[in-house]
């Protein structure tokens, strides 16, 4: 970055703008992840004779992959002030795996 | 106040969205909202498990779900994500124009998935005669997917009322809070079909 006070901001703009750009890019890049997760599901459920047993974890794990890029590149959660975000949405998901647990393990025999 | 702060890309400060006081605790204030609603849906992920075999005798899962329609519901609801991200680019770089179209094209997406899931229910009452009261397993589907398919519809007059009401304003440090709002809400109902996809219809089709 220039020092010189008349051209700083015009180059701050310009790496700022190149800055957005590549963050832009790890979305697109995010995004194209997310639609392979889907495939990848929709795949081994329309297409592989896999027993329930271990497909039902894999399409649990394929979610929370998916989940976490939407968390961390799309809504930003990866970005710096985003501590007080990710406490509530942590909270959040603490509590409804108490209220997960609960209702599953309620009704398990 | 705000209001008056017209902004050229010269001007923009980096996080328009932040850049107030208000601007912060709208941030942190639908963080908390989205906080709570992880815990409303799960209880409704939680009712639905707890009696998704709970057909009495009523079509289940394995008869009614079809994978296609999922399929493409997904693939609309993923791409409108996405081009809400494009619409907060073009907001960060003080491009109203390009924002508002792109917001208009997430609606687009989001309508196309509404009516998708419309006409699923439809097919389901009409064809299957499944409905609410057909089962426990018909009121937990219900309430959890339709309860989604409201988030979609009142997310849907939200970008169409926050867009005819600043459409003739610009972007500036009052309303750019508002749509980064918005833009935060809709992944989240992103969030919640992924899961609906996996644990309802993929989930539901194989056990």
């Amino acid at each position: 970055m220039a020092n010189n006070p008349n051209t700083s901001k015009l180059k701050m703009n310009s790496f700022q703008r190149q800055k957005k750009k590549e963050e832009m890019k790890k979305q697109v890049i995010s995004f194209a992840l997310m639609i392979g997760f889907t495939l990848i599901a929709f795949g081994l459920v329309g297409f592989s004779e896999m027993d329930s047993m271990f497909l039902v974890p894999i399409l649990l794990i394929l979610a929370v992959v998916q989940v976490g890029f939407q968390f961390y590149y799309f809504m930003h959660m990866k970005d710096k002030d985003h501590e007080m975000p990710a406490v509530m949405i942590y909270g959040g998901v603490f509590a409804a795996m108490l209220t997960l647990a609960a209702l599953i393990v309620i009704t398990w025999w | 106040m705000s209001h008056d702060h017209s902004l050229n890309p010269e001007t923009m400060p980096q996080e328009p969205e932040k850049a107030t006081h208000e601007g912060k605790n709208k941030f942190l204030g639908l963080w908390f909202f989205l906080g709570g609603e992880t815990v409303l849906f799960a209880s409704l992920f939680g009712t639905y498990l707890a009696l998704r075999n709970s057909t009495a005798d009523g079509p289940s899962s394995q008869d009614l779900f079809g994978l296609e329609l999922v399929f493409i519901m997904t693939i609309l609801l993923l791409t409108s994500s996405l081009t809400s991200v494009y619409a907060m680019y073009h907001m960060k770089n003080n491009d109203f124009a390009k924002m508002q179209l792109w917001l208009g094209v997430t609606a687009l997406l989001g309508v196309g998935f509404l009516a998708f899931e419309i006409y699923e229910f439809a097919h389901y009452i009409t064809d299957y005669g499944f409905t609410f009261r057909s089962s426990a397993f018909g009121s937990a589907f219900y309430t959890l997917v339709g309860f989604h398919g409201g988030h979609v519809a009142f997310g849907l007059s939200w970008i169409i009322v926050l867009m005819a009401r600043n459409a003739k304003r610009g972007l500036n440090l009052y309303n750019a809070p508002k749509f980064y709002s918005f833009s935060l809400y809709w992944h989240f109902i992103d969030v919640v079909w992924v899961f609906i996809f996996t644990v309802v219809y993929l989930m539901g089709m194989v056990s």
